[in-house]
């Protein structure tokens, strides 16, 4: 069966709590998922009370306030803080997103804060992405064509094509759609997820790529697209605002309309 | 313990080059049964606190037939198409599924089977 509890070397204890703010006015209590793959403990909750005056206003910020100023063992990814490299992705106040664009007065009493779900761990903050990045390499996201590009300049695309892109370039692959998906955490072995199949569509859309029927033959398969039960959890969580769920959606339309 | 590169455990098998099948079989099943299934709950009201004989006249009105064999065939497909999905999602263990894609199959066509030779019966004994 699929899992549905945290097996018992994961259940999630109640760590310590270090009060950073010194009695400040605008203070709040950050709870933070920690684990230490050398320390052979559980996973477990620290809480950091920070004073806001002393940090930025996002999620990263304080977490980046609490790696400096409080705790240095703190292990997270983070890169450009401004919501387009996707290195910051995880569970904050129960969605997942982007913790460099996640403002902190937007979150109502303690800041919880997990990796992304169903994940396995590499160390506190930190996801393991080989399988999801393996998955992206399987759907060959690149252009591909047998005309041979024009000698003197790129392959032409027009207005309307170039739309077709729009809403699918964006997408940043920070996995929280895919660890979003209920599908992606019983199935991922098998099933592609909303992130990697919205990349899918980008390339079967692109007006320039020419292997849009092998593509589709790699998606036909029950596992690999039809796991997709319209849940919806990619497209409400998606950080950048983008539809996953419609992507997925254009793919099997595809499928139907090669068919009738 | 495995030494498979990332990629080869995600290519696998390949694909199955099926299951758009499924899904558009699935959708059009239930399209199908919208109207029949309005038909025969609105059939069945007006039936309330008839006798049998009623019922049986109602039902081997050849339309009345008809209509409640494709309903039947329609509703026994969608709901083995919906429960193999189900069993798909959830269960992990490979001879676990199979085994119980197998009996999920057997009930419907079976129930299926008795449900309409029900209905012929009533509809067209004597």
């Amino acid at each position: 069966m699929a899992e549905f509890t945290l097996p018992k070397n994961s259940k999630i204890k109640v760590g310590k709590t270090v009060d950073a703010a010194g009695g400040a006015g605008r203070s709040k209590a950050f709870r933070v998922y920690r684990w230490d793959p050398d320390s052979g403990e559980n996973p477990c909750m620290d809480s950091y009370i920070i004073d806001l005056d002393k940090c930025g206003p996002m999620v990263l910020d304080a977490i980046i306030y609490i790696k400096n100023h409080v705790d240095s063992t703190l292990t997270f990814r983070r890169s450009c803080r401004e919501g387009i490299c996707g290195s910051c992705a995880m569970n904050i106040g129960g969605t997942n997103t982007l913790a460099c664009t996640t403002a902190i007065e937007d979150i109502k009493g303690d800041v919880k804060i997990y990796p992304l779900p169903h994940m396995p761990v590499i160390k506190d903050l930190v996801p393991d992405l080989t399988h999801f990045y393996a998955q992206y390499a399987s759907i060959k996201p690149w252009l591909q064509a047998q005309t041979p590009p024009p000698p003197d300049r790129e392959r032409l695309q027009s207005k309307e094509e170039r739309a077709e892109l729009d809403g699918l370039y964006e997408c940043i692959l920070c996995a929280s759609c895919s660890t979003a998906c209920p599908s992606y955490w019983w199935n991922s072995e098998r099933y592609l997820g909303p992130a990697i199949l919205l990349q899918a569509y980008r390339w079967i859309a692109d007006s320039r790529d020419e292997n849009t029927g092998e593509r589709l033959d790699d998606l036909e398969d029950p596992f690999r697209l039809y796991r997709c039960h319209t849940i919806m959890n990619c497209t409400n969580t998606c950080p950048k605002g983008l539809n996953p769920g419609k992507a997925i959606a254009e793919i099997k339309k595809k499928m139907i309309s090669r068919n009738v | 313990m495995s030494l498979q590169s990332p990629l080869a455990k995600v290519r696998g098998l390949g694909s199955a080059r099926q299951g758009s099948h499924h899904w558009w079989m699935q959708r059009l099943s239930a399209l199908i049964l919208i109207p029949l299934c309005l038909w025969f709950v609105f059939s069945i009201l007006q039936l309330m606190n008839m006798d049998y004989a009623a019922v049986r006249l109602w039902m081997s009105d050849p339309i009345a037939t008809v209509f409640l064999v494709i309903m039947l065939i329609a509703l026994y497909y969608h709901a083995y198409l919906g429960v193999q999905v189900v069993i798909e999602d959830y269960i992990d263990s490979e001879w676990q599924k199979i085994v119980s894609l197998l009996l999920v199959k057997f009930l419907a066509v079976f129930s299926g089977a008795i449900a309409i030779y029900s209905v012929l019966k009533v509809s067209l004994g004597t």
